[in-house]
């Protein structure tokens, strides 16, 4: 056995080496006994095989030129020599980060409406699609005090365990609100398990200019229908005065108040 | 949700059999098989929503249309012009059915309808509590179009619709299939939803002078009604806890009170139903919810476990769901010789107490020092307790209260315990009113007795005899069987009670009007025994001639303990008529507690404690020389006993002291206890008194067996992995300690001891005589107390549920119309119950009742009347108006 794999070892290693310079040839020298003898010996092939491998040796080939055979040993240097002619591909990432494809699964995120509510309404579908159990969802029920998303329910406990997760965007696919998508942060790494375990207040989307922090009330009039079509497109000055109401010292209301005065929604109903 | 036979119609006489041909497959069923349950024979499913195999056919979402052809009278085959709802036809010799299989017709029809359906169905499955287990996503994903054609508006109602604290009605869910409206009319008997306005207007608008068609109740505010039919003004009362698909808040329904207090819950609302949450499991959409789930939880999310349901005596099968550790909700199990489909809403709602903070997770014992109990190891808490019990035992002895909440394996290791452990009779399960009249009855008449009546006997007696019981409150499943039997024709109720309570109504039983303590007298003379009877129903011989029937059935109730003389009576009653008995308790240990002999005067398998042979018997079955001879004392005789100081230690179990007959009594026995070990799953008011407490498994983390009324074994197994023991477990350790060996390790063990004390031949105890005691002198303004349970009250294992407690009926008190003049108590008006050591105030609901009785609920919410009264059924009690003034 140990002699066998002697001579088997070096032989692939050596035929890839060279393999590119004398492409047209070799790998048909090598295939069409390969075929014939496969068909013909039926179930072993490989002990077939054995002595064709060993007539691959570069030092007992004989059917090759004399020129080739001298530059035989150096021939493993072609790739390298025009690779050495080539742009260079290498990255300096960290140093220099160039940004992914477009639609590069990254990390996930948890989006808002434009007025500042949150799309997830915890139906945990994302939890069904995902292949490898990384998403972990907990509903939550509404009230009219503490509305986070549009209609009847919300999710109160998100969490994606990036251990777990391979990034395969079923996830997205199942959600029904669009309230999931990924973003090209593929720098995900810690130092803890726990720290893998990403919770709400990481995914969720970060309050944009011209949003209100949730919770606050729908836009007066509106359904949750009304909100996945796109009909909000800001917060009015109902909801900025239901915040301002209740917490004054909100970081939002500043720029939500200046975008509900531009009027966005609730007069186009 | 599968298909049940009826059990008792197939068992009756041999049906004649039809044979029909479905899809080509040869049938045979019996004669009067609906189509539908003919296809599910062969295993052909028709799609359906309405038709559900415990309520009648309704036809009413027409889903499980077929193709049909039967012969004519020459026997051609004849196609019937269009697809029949095959819910609602019965099977006909050589009728050929289609489905959707075999007939393009059929399967248009089907299809067809499943759009119909969907044309106003919300697309809000994301958000339904039903969706992943719905049989309207199922259905149109199995038998429904790929592709929606409507592009108009769907039509929409506000919602949701609180009816109770627990149920959440969406209308817009709602494909009017009737399940609902069924159960409550035919199973439960409740007025708690209807159809309304059948072929009416659209929402917000009415046609023909009638709203919209949807299920609900009659609440003026929320269809808009008004007499003349002119539109009302929206007015409807909202809730803060939940909202709807804009924002707004939820509805709440018929908070107007203007049905009086009589049918009120204690929200406010209009009483709903005990069993109103059945709907929500029935419910073919997600239109029906509770808000205890509400958002809980996915179907792939929960791991299921078949269960028992601990809550009465019933041994209801349930389903338990979990998700990682934690029960999410309880469903009705499939088990149709007991619970058929139905359980109680206190079965289904009631679990949050077995994870409710004051559980107790590890052993607590006294620290030296502080005298405070503190958590310590389960080696060092055993071995306190053990030598503490045996300090006691050098002493004056030890006794155990071991309570009536354990599995038959829990319940044999406290009478094996007690027995050869603690060498004393001094045990007794009984955590409620009773007598030593009372442990003579249950030894006669009830241990080793095995099955006699079942379930399926309450829907087939031609006679059922009520005494001291009331189905409705202290065990829902009999409840239901009565009623079913009853709709049936087959079964008339009659009850000895003191009034006519909402449940007899609805089983339409006859009440002999009895005031409390007066049941020895009806009893006798309904043997026979006496001529007159204090009652005021009059004439008894029509009961006295059924009662002589065969088959006639006769249901007590535990509460019949507290009338001296009454199960002596109703032995009489039994030996002259010869019907048949069964005893039902209200603990789901009860009946196993008797039948292992936890009773001063009985032994496992109902032999007496007083005969040698039968100690002998037990003697070697448990490999012992001698078992304790003298006689043990009851209850009450090992708290006296326990406050003079002839008991030193005490080992308690699941006991809560507010159920006891005097609970400031018990209190200072407890407080006069050398030594107290207290077995329990969480802490309670005996805990202060606890010397060690040793944490025992709730039921989702153990095994074990119930013995329900009829005597029938209802095994259950664990939902978690625990390292939580069990009492069998507990007490096994304990006796190590003692140097006992008590071989209860595991169950196995257990039951195979069990086996060996299966029929007992030698003589068992005599049947108890005692005198009816005579009735109290009654002063002016004195009534005599009637009382009983209710089944959703202040008990502890409903705690932690504040959705179930808001559908209890809200505590009042119960006085006939006179009485309540003669106090002077206008309507609404609340009385003063007065008893020996407090007063409790209620309103006032004139009932139908002897003037001299008054009735409170037992342990409610403002009404315990134990602890507050410090007196127990039967006893007189002062009443008094309570100025209006200070009323509300």
């Amino acid at each position: 056995m140990a002699e066998q794999g002697k001579g088997k070892k070096p032989a692939p290693g050596k035929g890839r080496g060279q393999g590119r310079p004398a492409q047209p040839k070799r790998p048909a020298a090598g295939r069409t006994p390969a075929r014939t003898a496969g068909t013909s010996t039926g179930k072993a092939p490989a002990k077939a095989a054995r002595p064709r491998v060993e007539k691959f040796d570069v030092d007992s080939d004989v059917s090759k030129s004399g020129l080739a055979q001298f530059f035989a040993p150096v021939a493993g240097f072609g790739v390298t020599m025009s690779t050495l002619f080539r742009p260079v591909v290498t990255e300096q990432y960290p140093f220099e980060k160039k940004p992914t494809a477009p639609r590069y699964h990254g990390r996930h995120q948890l989006n808002r409406h434009p007025d500042g509510l949150e799309r997830c309404i915890g139906c945990e579908l994302c939890a069904w699609a995902c292949p490898a159990d990384a998403i972990y969802v907990e509903a939550g029920n509404n009230t009219p005090e503490a509305q986070y998303s549009p209609g009847e329910r919300y999710g109160k406990v998100y969490q994606i365990n990036y251990l777990r997760c391979i990034f395969c965007g079923l996830c997205i696919e199942a959600c029904p609100t669009r309230a999931l998508t990924m973003t090209n942060d593929f720098e995900l790494a810690g130092t803890t398990r726990e720290g893998m375990i990403f919770d709400k207040d990481t995914l969720l989307a970060p309050i944009r200019s011209g949003m209100l922090a949730a919770p606050h009330p729908m836009v007066a009039g509106l359904s949750d229908a009304d909100y996945y079509r796109g009909d909000v497109t800001g917060p009015t000055t109902e909801q900025v005065a239901w915040v301002s109401d209740r917490r004054p010292d909100d970081e939002s209301l500043e720029s939500a108040a200046a975008a509900a005065a531009r009027g966005a929604t609730g007069d186009g109903k | 949700m599968t298909a049940t036979t009826n059990e008792s119609s197939s068992a009756v006489a041999p049906v004649e059999e039809i044979t029909l041909t479905i899809d080509g497959l040869d049938v045979s069923v019996p004669k009067g098989t609906l189509v539908i349950r003919a296809a599910e024979t062969v295993g052909i499913q028709i799609p359906r929503f309405c038709d559900h195999p415990l309520l009648k056919p309704a036809g009413a979402c027409r889903q499980c249309l077929v193709d049909v052809a039967t012969p004519d009278r020459e026997g051609n085959l004849r196609a019937m012009p269009k697809p029949q709802a095959s819910c609602t036809i019965e099977a006909t010799p050589g009728m050929v059915v289609n489905t959707q299989h075999t007939s393009p017709v059929a399967e248009k029809a089907q299809r067809g309808q499943i759009e119909f359906l969907l044309v106003n169905h919300p697309l809000d499955c994301p958000v339904c509590d039903k969706g992943g287990e719905c049989p309207l996503q199922n259905q149109a994903m199995s038998n429904g179009a790929a592709t929606s054609r409507f592009v108009d508006i769907k039509r929409t109602f506000p919602k949701p619709i609180k009816i109770s604290t627990q149920i959440l009605l969406d209308r817009d869910r709602c494909i009017l299939c009737q399940r609902c409206t069924r159960f409550s009319d035919e199973i439960a008997g409740d007025p708690f939803i209807d159809l309304q306005g059948r072929g009416g207007g659209e929402p917000g608008g009415h046609g023909h002078g009638l709203p919209a068609q949807q299920i609900g109740r009659f609440d003026e505010a929320i269809l808009e009604y008004t007499p003349s039919g002119e539109q009302a003004p929206n007015e409807t009362q909202r809730t803060d806890d939940v909202v709807g698909p804009y924002g707004q808040a939820g509805v709440l329904s018929s908070v107007a009170g203007s049905i009086g207090a009589a049918l009120e819950d204690t929200s406010g609302r209009p009483f709903a139903s005990y069993f109103s949450g059945n709907t929500v499991q029935i419910c073919p959409v997600g239109a029906l919810t509770s808000a205890a789930y509400r958002f809980r939880s996915r179907p792939f999310d929960l791991v299921s476990t078949p269960s028992i349901a601990e809550h009465d005596a019933c041994g209801s099968a349930i389903r338990v769901d979990h998700r990682r550790g934690v029960v999410m909700r309880r469903l009705a199990g499939d088990d149709p010789a007991v619970n058929e489909e139905w359980i109680t809403d206190k079965d289904r709602f009631a679990f949050a107490w077995q994870t409710s903070p004051d559980v107790l997770t590890a052993p607590l014992v006294r620290d030296e020092e502080t005298g405070e109990l503190v958590p310590t190891s389960w080696s060092e808490a055993i071995a306190l307790a053990a030598e503490g019990l045996r300090k006691a035992l050098d002493g004056a002895g030890a006794a155990a209260l071991p309570g009536g909440r354990l599995t038959l394996e829990d319940a044999y290791a406290w009478s094996k315990f007690t027995r050869v452990a603690l060498g004393t009779n001094d045990v007794d399960f009984r955590a409620r009113v009773h007598s030593a009249e009372e442990a003579d009855f249950l030894a006669s008449r009830v241990a080793g007795a095995g099955m006699d009546v079942i379930f399926g006997d309450l829907e087939r007696a031609p006679r059922v005899l009520l005494v001291g019981l009331e189905p409705e409150e202290e065990a829902g499943t009999i409840f239901l069987r009565l009623r079913k039997g009853m709709l049936a024709g087959r079964v008339r109720v009659t009850t000895i009670a003191p009034l006519a309570t909402r449940g007899s109504t609805k089983l339409r039983a006859e009440v002999v009007r009895t005031a409390p303590g007066d049941e020895p007298a009806v009893l006798d003379a309904l043997a026979g025994l006496t001529d007159a009877a204090g009652t005021s129903s009059g004439d008894l011989s029509e009961l006295k001639a059924a009662l002589a029937e065969p088959g006639t059935v006769v249901l007590a109730g535990e509460r019949l303990a507290g009338v001296p003389g009454a199960l002596s009576a109703l032995d009489r009653l039994l030996t002259a008529t010869g019907a048949r008995f069964a005893w039902v308790p209200r603990r789901a240990g009860d009946r196993g507690a008797v039948e292992v002999g936890l009773l001063p005067g009985l032994l496992p398998g109902g032999r007496p404690t007083a005969e040698a042979e039968a100690r002998v018997d037990v003697a070697g079955v448990w490999g012992v020389g001698t078992l304790p001879a003298a006689p043990g004392r009851d209850l009450t005789g090992i708290l006296d006993a326990t406050t003079s100081g002839e008991i030193d230690a005490l080992l308690v179990g699941g006991i809560d002291l507010a159920d006891l007959p005097s609970p400031a009594d018990a209190e200072v026995a407890l407080a006069a206890a050398g030594f107290v070990v207290q077995l329990e799953v969480r802490r309670s008011a005996v805990t202060q008194h606890a010397d060690v407490v040793l944490p025992i498994a709730p039921s989702a983390h153990k095994s074990g067996t119930f013995l329900n009324w009829e005597g029938r074994p209802r095994p259950f197994g664990q939902v978690f992995t625990t390292s939580a023991l069990t009492d069998s477990r507990v007490l096994g350790m304990l006796a190590d300690a003692l140097e006992v060996d008590l071989g209860t390790r595991t169950l196995e063990e257990i039951h195979r001891e069990l086996a060996e004390f299966d029929g007992w031949e030698g003589p068992r105890t005599a049947a108890p005589s005692v005198p009816a005691a005579p009735a109290p002198a009654l002063e002016a303004g004195q009534a005599r107390l009637a009382t009983w349970r209710l089944m959703l009250d202040s008990g502890r294992g409903q705690d932690g549920e504040p959705h179930l407690a808001g559908t209890a009926y809200r505590p009042v008190a119960l006085l006939s119309p006179a009485t309540a003049t003669a106090l002077g108590i206008a309507e609404g008006g609340r009385v003063r119950v007065s008893g020996a050591e407090g007063d409790i105030v209620l309103p006032v609901l004139p009932t139908p009742m002897g003037d001299d009785v008054v009735w409170l609920p037992q342990h409610s919410p403002g009404s315990s009347v134990y602890r507050t009264l410090g007196v127990t059924a039967g006893a007189a009690v002062r009443l008094a108006a309570v100025d209006a003034e200070v009323a509300r």
